[in-house]
């Protein structure tokens, strides 16, 4: 019995995964307040990175722990613990997750990327300055918003 | 089952989930988390394709998703940050008005 297991530990070990992750993404749905639906998301996100590294794409296990849960989430749960201030007195907790964890197995990916694929390269970098530039013609906006209401 | 299958379903799964949170829950954040879930699922299929058929191509356009999905959050948060700051809730009851 135990032979066998862990024999095709492996196998188990995605198949524990893989009902984790549906297990935490069907809670997103049921929980009421937003905090426990980002932890909830969190625990999806970081089984789907497992799953990740259970099929030896790593460094794609480790970017999705480190921009996913690390950047995305983060900046999530903040804006939740901003917002949530006057809508629930619940208990609030938060708990940033970011594992140290080396890129390995890359260099394929990054011969490909850089070489096979530089035009997404360059695009990705051009769908970055726009995003900066959006996010502060944004604050402008309710800058500026906020000034006609006060004067006018 | 073969892992595929299994994988595939999981990710079929995941996509359902988030396309159904978006669109039976009411809560702004809600539905933002709901749509990083759908993202989700769609890399899962993304690299276990690319696994097996043994190609970078996947891994590529699973990293170029993860910036894109970093930028839409990055936009979308401060969006609701200024709607909320408007109509002071984050009921998407509130937000009629945006209908055009």
């Amino acid at each position: 019995m135990i032979d066998s297991l862990l024999r095709n530990a492996d196998s188990v070990l995605l198949l524990v995964c893989a009902a984790a992750t549906l297990a935490s993404g069907a809670l997103m749905i049921v929980l009421r307040q937003p905090m426990r639906v980002a932890m909830a998301l969190i625990t999806t996100m970081i089984f789907l990175g497992a799953i990740y590294g259970l099929l030896g794409v790593h460094f794609i296990a480790a970017f999705q722990v480190l921009i996913y849960v690390g950047a995305v989430m983060v900046f999530m749960v903040y804006v939740i613990m901003l917002l949530e201030v006057r809508e629930s007195d619940g208990p609030r907790y938060s708990r940033l997750l970011v594992p140290g964890k080396g890129a390995f197995g890359i260099a394929a990916f990054s011969t490909a990327f850089l070489g096979e694929y530089w035009l997404l390269f360059e695009l990705t970098s051009v769908l970055l300055v726009a995003a900066v530039v959006a996010a502060l013609a944004v604050i402008r906006v309710s800058r500026d918003s906020g000034n006609r209401k006060r004067h006018g | 089952m073969d892992r595929t299958q299994l994988l595939i379903g999981v990710a079929v799964a995941l996509f359902s989930l988030g396309l159904v949170g978006v669109i039976v829950r009411r809560n702004v954040l809600v539905m933002l988390m709901c749509m990083e879930l759908m993202l989700n699922g769609v890399n899962l299929s993304l690299v276990t394709f690319a696994q097996q058929t043994a190609t970078t191509v996947g891994a590529v356009l699973v990293f170029l998703i993860f910036v894109v999905a970093t930028v839409e959050i990055a936009l979308a948060i401060p969006i609701v940050l200024l709607l909320v700051r408007d109509k002071r809730t984050l009921d998407l009851g509130a937000y009629n008005d945006l209908k055009g």
